[in-house]
């Protein structure tokens, strides 16, 4: 374990820092362009979730190793009202913020593993997983 | 607390030139839609070249107030051209699930502007 980092998301710099920090850790990695791309995409979406409708949470970067494999992992955690339907939340094009609503099927397509968990007025998870190739 | 930061935007002949050059928050974003459709109202530009070669992440909500920006300033008879977005963008663009549908692109600058001069002709 390489340590972990945490950003607390409260307003809109927020998401940017979180967003620095993921690339800065993406780039020590040693992953590519693309991939830091998209990471660091997937970081903005997740922050902006926090923000938009959790009213504040957190996104923790991790460096991960498992066996050969290297990889960033990253989570984000919220009190906030929780996702009252998952399944319709992970359809395309699904939003409730007037948004674009590439929200969370777009970062499940970004990374290479993506988990729930959300309670309705208890918070939602989500992890994601980008290993190096 | 960070400040907004404005994002210039130069007039070349009927055309506003607008090179984004740092990583763009939301406020940052927001603002410079309004910017940009007041400095058409003033200048009566009819082109728009916004070149994003330096830009190295555009999430949904970039890309929505980018696309809006087409649409608003076409609105108001000026046709934009996104310029310079880099391979890495394009992909994350896609793999998200955004489509940038009727905008116009150019690979960069000097394309972008050779692009008004055709669609004015």
């Amino acid at each position: 374990m390489d340590g972990q980092s945490c950003v607390m998301i409260m307003n809109e710099w927020d998401i940017v820092a979180a967003r620095q920090l993921g690339r800065h850790a993406a780039k020590e990695l040693g992953f590519g362009a693309v991939d830091q791309a998209r990471i660091t995409t997937a970081i903005s979406e997740l922050a902006r979730n926090i923000y938009h409708y959790a009213n504040g949470g957190k996104i923790y970067i991790d460096k991960i190793e498992e066996k050969e494999k290297k990889g960033i992992k990253i989570t984000a955690s919220d009190h906030g009202p929780g996702i009252p339907d998952i399944r319709k939340a992970m359809e395309d094009g699904f939003t409730t913020s007037g948004g674009l609503g590439a929200g969370l099927p777009g970062v499940k397509r970004l990374m290479d593993e993506f988990y729930i968990d959300s309670k309705t007025g208890e918070g939602t998870v989500v992890q994601v997983v980008k290993w190096l190739r | 607390m960070m400040k907004t930061s404005k994002i210039p935007i130069l007039k070349l002949y009927n055309n506003l030139l607008i090179s984004i050059q740092w990583e763009l928050d939301d406020k940052t974003a927001m603002q410079f839609q309004e910017d940009l459709l007041k400095k058409i109202h003033e200048t009566g530009a009819t082109g728009v070249v916004i070149d994003l070669t330096s830009v190295d992440v555009i999430d949904s909500f970039i890309a929505k107030i980018l696309g809006d920006c087409v649409n608003m300033s076409k609105l108001m008879g000026a046709t934009v051209v996104l310029t310079g977005i880099q391979p890495a963008v394009a992909i994350t663009l896609i793999e998200l699930g955004i489509e940038l549908e009727d905008i116009h692109t150019a690979l960069d600058l000097e394309k972008g502007l050779e692009l008004l001069k055709e669609l004015e002709d």
